[in-house]
């Protein structure tokens, strides 16, 4: 399992792009950590996601 | 008055000398303090997506307000330098308010780890701008590590309480070559005004606004509050008397002569 967001997904084996394109994110506004990493956006392609990866996915939201 | 009386930050340089916080936001306020209130500054704070809300802040600030992604919910340095790089990442430029808080009773900044996430980032070349609970020691250790403001409480935040740091505010102003903005608890324009008038070099607020009666209104009295409060500073106030009085009318020609 793949945990996204604090969510487990069964994606092993697909790619960072291939997951966010079945999803509604917009991927002008997010940025993407894995493992604790950031992952450019040119990476998303060849960012093959591996069992147990922990993904999260950030925006901006109103704040102080 | 100078003719040219620009806010500089990390080499950037501002008109306005009022920064809004987003955090109880809405299209509403954006705009009030964007045409009402002048704003060229606007907080935001980076939190997982929802795939499911399809509005984002973004849609609603206009492209010449430059963006100011804070660090809240970080609890210690490391956590901070995370978000820093992630809101990096989102893509709006190199500002970074740090803001590092272990209480959430009074949500009160945690010095000693604002300075070590403020060393980090200013040599990962981030503009960092430190959100502090008003200390000279930090203030001059936040200096040393590279920060490119200072951001001092006036009261905690969305307090609407105003000035309760005014005499450490004001060392710091006397005593710190950085900008010294003054950031949480500013709830009326005379304290924003005051905050000006002792030399601070901008004031950041949301609850203010975003809680007051009518909004653009509110957002034009800040603006005009911290418009004279700096005119007053930059003029140099008039003295006071310790004791007595001293006549502005003519002391002669009195009539019961």
């Amino acid at each position: 399992m793949v945990k996204i967001n604090g969510e487990s997904f069964d994606i092993a084996g697909k790619t960072l792009a291939e997951y966010l394109a079945s999803t509604e994110y917009n991927p002008m506004r997010i940025a993407v950590e894995r493992n604790g990493e950031i992952v450019p956006k040119a990476k998303y392609g060849e960012t093959v996601l591996q069992e147990d990866d922990v993904i999260e996915v950030v925006n901006f939201v109103g704040g102080g | 008055m100078q003719k040219e009386d620009k806010l500089i930050i990390g080499g950037h340089e501002f008109n306005s000398r009022f920064i809004l916080g987003s955090g109880k936001y809405s299209l509403k306020l954006i705009e009030a303090a964007v045409k009402d209130a002048g704003a060229e500054i606007i907080t935001l704070a980076v939190r997982r997506a929802n795939t499911k809300e399809q509005e984002n802040i973004l849609d609603y600030i206009p492209k010449n307000v430059t963006l100011l992604p804070n660090t809240s919910g970080a609890r210690n340095a490391e956590e901070a330098v995370r978000i820093a790089r992630l809101a990096r990442e989102l893509g709006c430029g190199d500002f970074v308010k740090v803001e590092i808080m272990r209480d959430s009773k009074y949500l009160l900044p945690d010095n000693y780890e604002t300075i070590k996430a403020t060393e980090i980032l200013a040599k990962e070349g981030f503009v960092v701008m430190p959100y502090m609970y008003p200390d000279l020691n930090v203030a001059r250790d936040l200096v040393n590590a590279g920060a490119a403001t200072i951001m001092p409480l006036a009261s905690p935040i969305g307090s609407n309480k105003g000035l309760a740091t005014r005499e450490f505010i004001q060392i710091l102003v006397d005593e710190i070559d950085l900008p010294v903005i003054v950031d949480a608890g500013i709830g009326r324009p005379s304290q924003a005004c005051e905050a000006m008038e002792m030399g601070a070099a901008a004031i950041m607020a949301n609850t203010a606004l975003a809680t007051a009666g009518d909004l653009p209104l509110m957002a034009a009295a800040f603006r005009q509050a911290i418009e004279a409060g700096r005119k007053a500073y930059l003029s140099g106030l008039g003295r006071v008397l310790t004791r007595g009085a001293s006549a502005s009318d003519p002391l002669t020609g009195f009539l019961h002569d």
